[in-house]
């Protein structure tokens, strides 16, 4: 057995079987308990290194070849794949209480598995292409058959595809800028290219007028696992991209570039949050200012960038799932999610509505939630290169927060003579209830992180130095 | 000199293409004309590739028309207009623009030679007309059909440009697989909408 086959082709062709041949009723758990069972697999065992188990030896080789090219996991990638897997399975046990489990859990295994493999091919510019077939295999979730497909939907689309030429022509004039140092025409055109590449994938202003509209327009937990799932795969790409061709990180126009746009999505992800009438472009806007926290933490130019984008990225997954988990609850109720249709929801849906409370406070880097030791660590770094960023994206972060009041002064407008009551189902409380605890957990106690932060960056050695 | 000439030749037929896309409204002609802008760009990728991995490409792009073909002619008679948000619609416009694109590509084509020399010159005047035909496209619709048409003409057009500098199996079977990704997506994205609800079964959360 070879690691890129139990974590790229074993979860791919579960996806199909779940596809094909598993009901409705199963799928979340099956999907969830595979997802796991990766994960713990990654935890567990040594990727090539012999472990004794009884009589049997087993070694997981750490690659494959593919039509003369090969996928490749090395040892220093199984807390990478624990964190993916481990991941997702919050995803596709959350599905269940969605509604929404049979596509989004075939689909989302055969996403995660293409992902992974964007991770291990080699050489390494191709995930390119793997992004993008994982970005299409998305559509089905984001428009069902019943429903027209969005502006937001094709949009996205559009963006992801145009990527993927910008990505794959700057690896090749990288080379060639590599090889003749001199050349500093070739150094900047393949540093543009790059730069334009990550511009799409990443969707830095203006490009990312797309997820609030899909926010707005699809179901909030296949969006929101969208959301979770590209930027977290392209921010691990981009560390591999850089750590790559470190000299455009250490070239100063190009740092300096990635962190502009950094601060430029956070401060408008949070300007454009506290705006917002809706709760699904709130969720969206918060987004793309966390996106934004990702590309100052790349832009830095500091050793600590690799372990800022992996404490940012490491509790994402929970905040992202509860909020999309929780807007999904309260859009079964309301069935739209404006401020005049959630009014008074706190008093029918308050685990739901305090659960969506907590993840965007997360989000916005409220202290002793998930989100704020990132954000704390973020702002030390960054305010000791420059204050004027900081503040901006402090401004941001303020944005956000002022979006949360609005939101809960919504949700809280109820009749004086409404009663409460909890028309959550039981799993839903238990799951939005165990989301919002492990948001409390990791804020007050960051350091059990610390096992996964330890050995991350290793994997980006050149950038740590 | 001959494969000069055809080349050459494909590059006109790749802009003729590209701009029947882009000026015609019927979805018949402009699977047509996509159908032969393939055959174009299977011409100038074998320039640079051997002629079976050139195949895959033209293959998989006619494959790509038959998806669409048929999807579209399954959904009968609608409105094209519908859902177009285009404002300007007059076919001289559209060829106007398609013409401007191709000036652009062949204004470009002898610097882009001078500075990466070997790619040859019909190379590259064939694949930016298509990536500027394919931007222009995308530029003016939102209707799923002329996106997937828009986004299948630029993917060409970049096919032909990186065949030049990327021979990889690999990636001629990943880019294939994108190109029939990109027809699936556009087969969807027009059936979206045309099943009612219920035979869905799915829930809006």
């Amino acid at each position: 057995m070879s690691a890129p086959i139990l974590w790229i082709a074993v979860p791919f062709i579960a996806g199909v079987l779940i596809l094909f041949f598993f009901r409705e009723e199963y799928v979340a758990y099956l999907g969830g308990a595979a997802a796991t069972a990766l994960a713990l697999i990654a935890f567990v065992i040594p990727i090539d290194a012999a472990l004794l188990l009884g009589g049997i030896s087993i070694k997981i080789a750490p690659s494959v070849e593919v039509f003369g090219r090969s996928f490749s996991l090395p040892a220093a990638d199984a807390p990478l794949l624990t964190m993916i897997y481990g991941s997702a399975a919050l995803w596709f046990f959350g599905a269940k209480v969605s509604r929404s489990a049979h596509r989004f859990v075939a689909l989302g295994l055969i996403i995660c598995a293409l992902l992974t493999a964007s991770i291990a091919v080699e050489p390494f510019l191709y995930a390119a292409l793997l992004l993008e077939i994982a970005a299409m295999l998305t559509i089905p979730l984001l428009a069902p058959l019943y429903q027209k497909p969005s502006r937001g939907v094709i949009r996205f689309l559009v963006y992801q595809t145009l990527a993927m030429p910008f990505i794959l022509f700057s690896g090749w004039l990288l080379a060639g800028a590599e090889a003749s140092p001199a050349d500093v025409n070739a150094a900047i055109q393949s540093g543009l290219l790059a730069l334009m590449g990550f511009a799409f994938l990443f969707s830095v202003f203006p490009l990312y007028s797309w997820i609030p509209q899909i926010m707005e327009e699809t179901a909030p937990y296949a969006a929101g696992f969208l959301l979770w799932a590209l930027p977290t795969f392209t921010a691990i790409f981009a560390l591999g991209f850089f750590e790559r061709y470190i000299w455009l990180l250490n070239t100063p126009q190009i740092a300096a570039a990635i962190l502009f746009s950094g601060v430029l999505m956070t401060a408008s992800g949070g300007l454009f949050a506290a705006a917002q009438r809706h709760l699904g472009r709130i969720f969206g806007y918060a987004v793309v200012a966390e996106v934004g926290l990702i590309l100052v933490a790349l832009g830095l130019h500091s050793s600590e960038s690799a372990n800022l984008v992996f404490l940012i990225v490491l509790p994402r997954s929970l905040e992202l799932s509860v909020y999309a988990l929780a807007l999904s609850v309260v859009k079964g109720a309301a069935y739209r999610l404006s401020f005049d249709d959630v009014k008074g929801l706190i008093r029918k849906y308050p685990i739901a509505v305090g659960a969506l409370i907590v993840a965007h406070l997360s989000l916005a880097g409220f202290p002793l939630l998930a989100g704020f030791p990132s954000r704390l660590a973020l702002w030390r770094e960054l305010s000791a290169q420059s204050l004027t960023a900081a503040f901006w994206v402090f401004f941001g972060m303020a944005g956000l927060i002022v979006a949360a009041a609005r939101a809960l002064s919504a949700l809280v407008a109820a009749d004086d003579d409404a009663k409460w009551q909890i028309n959550e189902s039981w799993i839903q409380s238990l799951m939005l209830g165990l989301g919002v605890l492990g948001i409390f957990i990791l804020g007050m106690f960051p350091q059990m992180l610390a096992p996964f932060l330890a050995n991350l960056p290793q994997l980006f050695e050149r950038l740590a130095q | 000199m001959l494969f000069d000439i055809l080349s050459w030749a494909a590059v006109g037929l790749a802009f003729l293409a590209a701009s029947t896309l882009l000026v015609s409204r019927d979805w018949r002609i402009s699977l047509g004309a996509l159908a032969l802008q393939y055959f174009a760009a299977f011409w100038l990728i074998t320039r640079h590739l051997p002629f079976a991995m050139g195949s895959v490409k033209l293959i998989s792009g006619w494959m790509v028309v038959a998806i669409l073909g048929m999807t579209r002619y399954n959904l009968g008679e609608l409105d094209d207009d519908s859902r177009d948000s285009f404002f300007l619609r007059g076919a001289a416009f559209r060829f106007v623009l398609t013409a401007v694109a191709a000036l652009v590509a062949l204004g470009a084509t002898p610097r882009i030679e001078a500075a990466i020399p070997g790619l040859g010159l019909p190379v590259i005047a064939g694949g930016l007309i298509l990536v500027g035909a394919g931007v222009a496209h995308l530029g003016l619709t939102d209707d799923p059909l002329r996106v997937a048409l828009g986004l299948l003409t630029l993917i060409s057009g970049f096919e032909i440009l990186y065949a030049a500098v990327e021979s990889a199996i690999l990636v001629a079977g990943l880019l294939a697989l994108i190109n029939l990704g990109l027809g699936l997506s556009g087969a969807y994205l027009l059936l979206a909408g045309s099943v009612p609800f219920a035979e869905e079964g799915e829930e809006f959360a």
